[in-house]
């Protein structure tokens, strides 16, 4: 299938679905991979190692529990480290997967269509990391885990809603539920096809549960559609709103390098880099894997080069305004955090990052680049490399020399902090195989009006 | 149990097109009591079955106004009634910093309203309906399009529906029982 | 000998641990059955039996387990002992039997809940520092100074403040042992008294009218005890006493023998001096000099510009000191320089027989504004030779002191306070050549460890071989331990009756709280043994002494008010009448300009080593380095920068600096020893701190996971010649590292204000000098344009009646950390080990900051005590997601401890970053000894927890129930924290800022008072009151403030 991989003549834009192509055919191929009886070797090889690495992770955990949160690097001044790092980089990836749904979805971009589910998927498994790491960071987390939610308790005491970590909970947990929901009915006409296609009675039978008897009734597609673009047009705001509140963490507090009022769509944006490039990282090897380049084409690519590029440029101004505002605002506080960015004990971190999120991605300028997988592979695994420097520099950095040179103290991570870091790799990585093994990785039934013979011919 | 012996009768179709004139033509017909079954969304065979709005929209705007009234008003309860603290010197009641809850609340009640009102007015989850019962209804989520004329309809004749379905060449007519 | 034993110990391995035959309730059936004073004795019964061991090994898993090391019989009968003790601690309530007398107008029963204090006194390098304690449930749990003694006047130091955590101490010394092996107080006294058979010592020296018979002690001021000494001079007349602090004043000594012909010691009164000119003299350092809280007081006193003229300070050290910092003119200058600055400032005031020197040009000015200042404030000006100063410059000081006609208005003359005056030097070293040369028979030490602090050439550990008796008195099973035959537990001062006489001479009853934790024994008891009445106990003898000494009648009466009063009113020793004129000086040793010097000074939190085993003096910061848990070599920049010491990258902000290690030689011995860059430090002089490197302590003292000492140890090349300093040192840089526990990384105010400071001279012409930002200032609350969008609480009836704030006087300040060990004793803070501290987690409410400011070579040094702000708009509140921390009505800032979840969002949001986290498990809640310990008002906070300074919010509640029973409002002094209260200059000053007359809020109406980073409107309840120097206009090198 490689000659698809191959750049059309100038001017011609590759398809967005290889050609010849019917509606059974297609249905065979996407159902298929869930249908197959032989279940690739390398699933098993992938799956093997996530699985190593989740227990990695169950393991520092569970230390983590048992001794306290001081098995990790943070200390005073620098109160958060690694765990609100991944925190805000895991939420970020979290974006792309809604925006692709649901912004371009508004926008009509059918291209979207075959890399959406995919990416919803992402998403989802990407705040199930996120909102690990608030729960195990706090220094009691059998009581955060319920004394972050408004619930009437017998100490008649509520959460305090001026603090947004309770801000944070409300928009991660609806912003997972909503995501999900929207993944969720996605699905539905798909489990649907799965149901009908299957060949053994189990197999039939749980995807009918999954359906939940739907039947392709033109009452219910009607209602569907509605409720589809309502999901949309909420999603859109939400994933908008959700990194603007990650960002008030920061934005809120009088600490110099967090207390400026650009970080909402200065987070956002880095958000939506970091989650296309994570997109990049998950659909490259996957369409080669399973063979899809016909649904995930090099137009599919591009476009995705073309996302990161733009909002690479915004990151890259946030970056520029930062230091703009240090010196512009004349305050000696703002601009000794500047002074420490450049020159501080970490300036090594700041220089990485700038290399990763600003230099290195202007060779996505070239369309040759945009059109050569591997090449974004590498690029987006550097983006994403970057956007977790940017964290690192964000968090820790400006705790690092605050007010009073007297309390002013360096952060060293252990290989607890790692282990749990890379351990959320493996899960996510667990999560999103079992995904791509027994559910539709592609929309089965959106691709199929991407087909010519699904148009009504007057 | 059923007035009627049979549900309805069931045209299948290879292709979209002929679906879509069959319905159009049914409901000149005067047929009402039909409906159509596509692997995808179908503007076409919706609007020809007489499938124009929906109450989808209603019941997410409510589901929004309860999220938004409930979240904003819990905080101010919590916050400046229940359990007053001076948190640095800001005022019991600080709406700005209530803004942020309450639009997550508006979303996810808006949210969970319109799935869950879809599925409602929708009847599913629904394991069993008599359409299943036609062999080769499973093409239905594949590659074919049917259409169903229920045996409720007034006009409804099950020869004549039968002959009348059959002038449009589907691949098959078949009697759908309950 | 017993160590050796010892080390070859018969392992018990600890799972070969039998179950006890013997149940644990038998055990407390024998103890109920046993009350009162024979007690202790059905424990002794109970030791000899095995399966008791058993079965306390067996109810102390925790401790069974720690032992991962091979168990040495000894360390299992230790903690055998500690057990037992505690055994019984757990059953009865441990007040003395005799009848001890609370402070002030309290009821003498026991109230539970409610505290009783008591005065009593702690002996110290042989002087007394007068206490209040505090007790609850008859457990003392907090300690204070005594406001109505005049060498206290409430206040206290940092070693009184941690006196209490030995008295608890799990590993002190729990029983009696001969030869490494168990015995009983009983087979010792018997043992020493036998008369049949082979004679005992005590029989034996009878006979011999004592020859052989040597006493070995630290300084010591009790009546009582010399008493005793005269009385065994009569049964043993040849006998010999010996006398030897590691920490000695025998340049005093020598001094005074030398200008005014005697032993005497010199009592000064500086709140009558207009100048000080102080020579190597640290008074504003630690308990060390003698009268130090109240020296601190007085000096102070004249720096409040409280109206008195405000004095000017010179300060001429050879090693920097939190004096020094004080300073308005600072001259560093190595000790040998020291003594020509005096020999010319003598020279320049007219002193006869001061001889001609040549000074560097620094020197020079120094010197001559000295003296014109003086020259100008005869008989208003004090010169201060130091402790750890030579005879020569004390001679001078005091020469000086006459020439001027100071001697009478700002320092007089007593007889020495120390019950025996002589040069410790001297007597140490007569001990050991007795012992050589075969005459002494048996020897007597009490307290001490000779082993590992004597003067390091005179090789006192063979000389213990030599003896047939070695007796040893101690709290701790130390190094001399293992060389002695008998080794008794010595009794905490808060455990015995004693006396002990103040730096003025007035004398304090020393009265026990609690009955001795580990059955230890007072000096009197022990001497007893020699004397008469072997069975007496150390009330009898003390009380006994005094009824002596009482004339008049009553001495019931008598005895109760002393008791109570914690001094005998009017026991101060009188002046005496001196006339110093200079004898022949010893010619001044002339050090070459790049000759090293060594300086050897006790460390400044753990003294001479006997506090290595207590972790809140640990962990408190050394004021001028702020590492902890280690003791390092101090040098100057200068010299660091010419030996290319590596510097690691960014030091500025580590919290464990990899430092070089030095190899330092002193007259042929070797010391490895961590460097320290220490700004002002003499150059070509290097400054070792005693006290660390003890192999043999508790597990405080050690460090438990490397098994190895703690520091170095610097008695290791500390010659008897050479006690405080000596020239011709070798420093060589080694390619080893190690790493320090520093808890303040960064000295530099980097362009930043967070201390205000001005000249008099300044402050005169512009009263304002701490607010030239003031539009960056939020204005008054009270302001008529409120330019702030929140409510003012204060107007809806918030902070009505009280309104807690905290003033804090910069210029006051000395940097000594009483405030923060007082701090952690009252709010049950944990002892943090070294690998947290340099990860950053100190756990100290209360900090005091250094900042050095101007050329670092003489650096301008000052003092920041930051506590909690209480900030009314407290950033940390707003941002807690489940209103952990949040304001009071009183304006308190409230941590609620079981409310919190650990998100730490607050302190990332704290711009003075004041608060803590237990990031593990810090606080001790197993050592059983600890819990009677802690302060029953304060929680113990467990793991995951945010605390911080709560303005001792306990304190608060008690003064407010009672003045709610009295049916009145709080007043002013009813609250003291607990830092102000053990502050000796009165830096700190708290109270409610709504009543106009209360001292804090006259304090605020001045000028001077500012709040740290005001520009973010988080309204601070704690301020500053910005410090004035008061340098001599006339001086010609630039003075510190300007430098700043």
């Amino acid at each position: 299938m490689q000659d698809v991989d191959q750049l059309p003549p100038k001017g011609v834009r590759p398809p967005i679905i290889g050609p010849g192509y019917n509606l059974g055919t297609l249905n065979d191929r996407i159902a298929g991979i869930v249908l197959t009886k032989h279940t690739p070797v390398f699933w098993f090889a992938v799956v093997g190692l996530a699985v190593m690495i989740f227990g990695m992770l169950n393991t520092a955990i569970a230390y983590l529990f048992a001794k306290g949160v001081g098995i990790w690097g943070i200390n005073i001044p620098v109160g958060w480290g690694f765990a609100i790092v991944n925190f805000v980089w895991w939420v970020g990836i979290g974006h792309a997967g809604t925006l692709i749904s649901a912004i371009l979805l508004l926008f009509k971009q059918s291209w979207r269509t075959s890399i959406n589910r995919f990416a919803e998927g992402m998403t989802i498994f990407a705040v199930m990391q996120a909102g690990l790491f608030p729960l195990i960071h706090t220094g009691r987390p059998w009581l955060a885990f319920y004394w972050l939610f408004p619930y009437p308790n017998s100490m008649g005491v509520w959460p305090q809603f001026r603090s947004p970590l309770i801000w944070d909970v409300f928009a991660v947990s609806t912003y997972f539920t909503v995501s999900f929901l929207f993944w969720g009915i996605g699905l539905i006409p798909d489990f649907a096809t799965l149901r009908d296609s299957a060949k053994t009675l189990a197999v039939r039978r749980i995807y009918g549960m999954l359906a939940m008897g739907w039947r392709g009734s033109s009452r219910h597609w009607n209602r569907y559609e509605t409720a589809y673009m309502l999901l949309a047009g909420l999603a859109t705001p939400l994933v908008l709103s959700v990194h603007s509140v990650v960002s008030l963490d920061f934005a809120v507090s009088v600490i110099p390098g967090w207390h400026t009022t650009f970080f909402p769509p200065y987070f956002v944006a880095g958000a939506i880099y970091s989650g296309f490039a994570m997109v990049l990282i998950l659909a490259i090897p996957f369409r080669y894997l399973y063979g899809m380049q016909d649904f995930i084409t090099l137009r599919h690519l591009q476009n995705c080069g073309k996302l990161m590029l733009a909002t690479g440029m915004i990151v890259a101004y946030a970056y520029g305004l930062e230091m703009f505002m240090g010196w512009y605002s004349h305050d000696k506080y703002e601009l000794a955090m500047v002074h420490n960015r450049l020159h501080g004990p970490y300036s090594h971190y700041y220089w990485m990052l700038v290399l990763c999120n600003i230099i290195i991605p202007q060779a996505l300028w070239s369309n040759k680049v945009r059109s050569t997988p591997w090449m974004l592979f590498v690029l987006a695994c550097v983006v994403n490399a970057g956007m977790w420097l940017e964290r690192f520099v964000i968090v820790v950095m400006s705790l690092q020399r605050d007010f009073v040179p007297s309390s002013w103290g360096m952060y060293w991570f252990t290989k607890w902090d790692v282990m749990t870091f890379v351990g959320t790799m493996g899960f996510f990585t667990l999560l999103f195989f079992l995904f791509i093994r027994f559910m539709p990785a592609i929309a089965i039934t959106e691709m199929r009006t991407l087909l010519p013979q699904a148009k009504v011919k007057e | 149990m059923n007035a009627t012996p049979i549900y309805g009768v069931m045209a299948e179709f290879d292709n979209p097109t002929d679906l879509v004139h069959a319905a159009k033509a049914a409901y000149e017909a005067g047929y009402r009591q039909m409906d159509t079954y596509t692997p995808y969304p179908l503007e076409e065979a919706m609007e020809a079955v007489g499938v124009h709005h929906n109450r989808v929209s209603l019941i997410a705007l409510i589901g929004a106004m309860l999220g938004m009234i409930g979240g904003y008003s819990l905080e101010y309860w919590v916050s400046a009634v229940n359990y007053p603290v001076n948190a640095g010197g800001k005022p019991f009641h600080s709406w700005p910093a209530f803004i942020p809850v309450t639009f997550e609340c508006a979303v996810l009640g808006a949210s969970l309203a319109a799935v869950f009102g879809m599925l409602a007015l929708n009847g599913l989850p629904q394991p069993y309906h008599p359409v299943f019962n036609v062999p080769n209804f499973v093409r239905a989520s594949r590659d074919h399009f049917f259409l169903c004329i229920e045996a409720q309809d007034p006009r409804f004749r099950l020869d004549e529906t039968k002959r009348f379905l059959e002038s449009f060449q589907p691949e098959d007519v078949s009697e759908v029982p309950h | 000998m017993s160590n050796t034993k010892d080390s070859n110990s018969n392992l018990i391995p600890v799972d070969a641990i039998q179950p006890a035959r013997l149940e644990l309730d038998a055990v407390r059936q024998k103890l109920s059955e046993a009350s009162g004073p024979k007690f202790w004795r059905t424990l002794d019964e109970l030791s000899d039996r095995r399966e008791f061991g058993e079965l306390l090994e067996r109810e102390f898993p925790r401790q069974a387990s720690e032992w991962v090391d091979p168990v040495s019989r000894r360390g299992f009968l230790k903690l055998a002992g500690a057990s037992m003790a505690l055994a019984g601690l757990a059953g009865c309530t441990k007040q003395p039997l005799e009848q001890i007398l609370p402070y002030v107008r309290q009821p003498e029963e026991l109230i539970p809940g409610k505290p009783v204090f008591y005065a009593t006194a702690m002996p110290f390098a042989g002087h007394a520092v007068p206490l209040l304690v505090e007790t609850h449930e008859y457990r003392p749990t907090k300690i204070e100074g005594n406001p109505q003694h005049p060498a206290s006047l409430g206040s206290t130091d940092i070693f009184a403040q941690a006196s209490i955590l030995n008295l608890y101490d799990p590993d002190r010394s729990t029983s009696v042992t001969f030869m490494g092996e168990p015995s009983t107080w009983a087979n010792f006294v018997g043992e020493l008294r036998r008369e049949v058979g082979a004679p005992g010592v005590v029989s034996r020296q009878k006979a011999l009218r004592g020859a052989g018979l040597r006493f070995l002690c630290g300084s010591t001021s009790s009546p009582t005890f010399a008493a005793q000494m005269k009385a065994l001079q009569q049964q043993f007349p040849q006998a010999k006493w010996h006398w030897y602090e590691p920490v000695h004043r025998d340049g005093v000594r020598a001094g005074s023998k030398l200008a005014l012909g005697g032993y005497y010691d010199a009592v000064y009164k500086f709140d009558a001096a207009d100048v000080v000119v102080s020579l190597d003299a640290d008074f504003l350092s630690g308990a060390w000099f003698p009268g130090f809280v109240r020296y601190a007081r007085d000096f102070m006193s004249r720096r409040k510009l409280d109206g008195r003229e405000m004095n000017r300070f010179y300060v001429a050290e050879s090693s920097p000191s939190t004096t020094g910092a004080k300073a308005d003119h600072r001259l560093p200058a190595r000790a040998a320089d020291i003594e020509k600055i005096a020999r010319a400032l003598a020279a320049k005031l007219g002193v006869a027989g001061a001889g001609a020197v040549q000074l560097t040009q620094e020197q020079q000015n120094w010197v001559d504004a000295a003296a014109a200042d003086l020259m100008q404030h005869r008989g208003k000006g004090l010169v201060v030779p130091g402790v750890f100063q030579s005879a020569a410059v004390n001679a001078l000081a005091h020469a000086i002191n006459a020439a001027l006609g100071n001697t009478g208005q700002t320092v007089s003359y007593i007889d020495p306070v120390e019950v025996a005056a002589v040069e410790h030097g001297h007597s140490i070293r007569e001990l050991v050549d007795d012992v050589n040369a075969g005459r002494v028979d048996a020897l007597v030490m009490i307290g001490g460890n000779p082993v590992y602090d004597a003067p390091v050439d005179l090789e006192f550990e063979k000389a213990l071989g030599k003896i047939k008796v070695a007796i040893q008195l101690s709290l701790y099973r130390n190094e001399t331990t293992d060389h002695v035959h008998w080794h008794i537990p010595a009794a905490h001062y808060l455990e015995s009756w004693s006396d002990a006489r103040a730096y003025d001479g007035t004398v304090t009853i020393i009265q026990p709280m609690i009955r001795p934790l580990y059955d230890g024994k007072s000096a009197h008891e022990l001497l007893a043994v020699f004397g008469d009445n072997p069975g007496a106990s150390d009330y009898e003898l003390v009380r006994g002494y005094w009824k002596t000494q009482h004339t008049g009648a009553d001495f019931d009466m008598w005895w109760k008010r002393t008791v109570h009063d914690g001094q005998i009113a009017g026991s101060a020793s009188p002046a005496r009448q001196v006339s110093a004129r200079l004898a022949a000086l010893p010619a001044p040793e002339n050090a070459g300009a790049e000759d090293i010097e060594i300086v050897f000074r006790p460390d400044p939190t753990i003294y001479d080593g006997s506090f290595i085993n207590n972790g809140w003096l640990q962990t408190t910061p050394k004021p001028l380095t702020h590492n902890t848990w280690d003791n390092v070599a101090m040098i100057s920049p200068a010299m660091a920068q010419r030996m290319k010491l590596d510097q690691v990258k960014d030091q500025a902000d580590h919290q464990s600096d990899a430092q070089n290690i030095l190899e330092i030689e002193f007259q042929g011995r070797k010391v490895e020893v961590p460097y320290w860059a220490q700004p002002g430090h003499p150059d070509y002089a290097v400054t070792l701190f005693l006290g660390y490197g003890q192999t043999r302590t508790g597990r405080t003292g050690r460090d438990a996971d490397a098994n190895t000492s703690r520091g170095y140890n610097a008695y290791s090349v500390r010659p008897v010649s050479a006690q405080y300093s000596g020239g011709a040192g070798k420093v060589v840089r080694t390619d080893k590292y190690w790493s320090l526990a520093v808890t303040q990384g960064h000295f530099s105010m980097d362009g930043r204000e967070p201390v205000k400071v001005s000249t008099l001279e300044e402050y005169s012409k512009n009263h304002n000098f701490a607010h030239e930002h003031r539009e960056e200032e939020p204005h008054d609350q009270s302001d008529s344009k409120p330019e702030s969008l929140y409510p003012k609480y204060s107007e809806s009836g918030w902070y009505k009646d009280y309104s807690w704030g905290m003033a804090i006087d910069l210029n006051s300040c000395i940097g000594c950390q009483t405030c923060v060990v007082a701090c952690h004793a009252e709010n049950n803070i944990p002892v943090i080990p070294k690998d947290q501290i340099q990860r950053g987690r100190e756990m100290q409410w209360l900090r005091v900051d250094t900042y050095y400011e101007g050329d670092a070579a003489n650096p301008s040094a000052y003092f920041q005590p930051v506590p909690c702000m209480q900030c009314e708009n407290a950033p940390c509140e707003p941002v807690c997601p489940v209103g952990a921390t949040v304001h009071s009505t009183e304006g308190l800032n409230d941590m609620v401890y079981n409310r919190c979840v650990g998100t730490r969002y607050c302190s990332n949001n704290c711009p003075y970053k004041v608060r803590r986290f237990n990031f593990l498990l810090f606080s001790d809640f197993d050592t059983p000894s600890l819990k009677m310990m802690r302060n029953p008002d304060v929680t113990v906070r467990s793991r995951g927890v945010m605390e911080k300074c709560t303005y001792c919010v306990q304190r608060i509640s008690e003064a407010r129930i009672a003045a709610e029973k009295e049916d009145r409002l709080i007043r002013d002094g009813d609250v003291v924290t607990a830092c102000q209260q053990a502050c000796p200059t009165e830096a700190i000053i708290f109270g409610n800022i709504n009543d106009p007359n209360s001292r804090v809020s006259k304090l605020k109406a001045s000028e001077r008072n500012y709040a740290l980073l005001a520009e973010l409107n988080t309204r601070p309840r704690t301020t500053y009151i910005a410090a004035v120097e008061n340098p001599n206009p006339a001086f010609k090198s630039p003075a510190p403030a300007e430098k700043a």
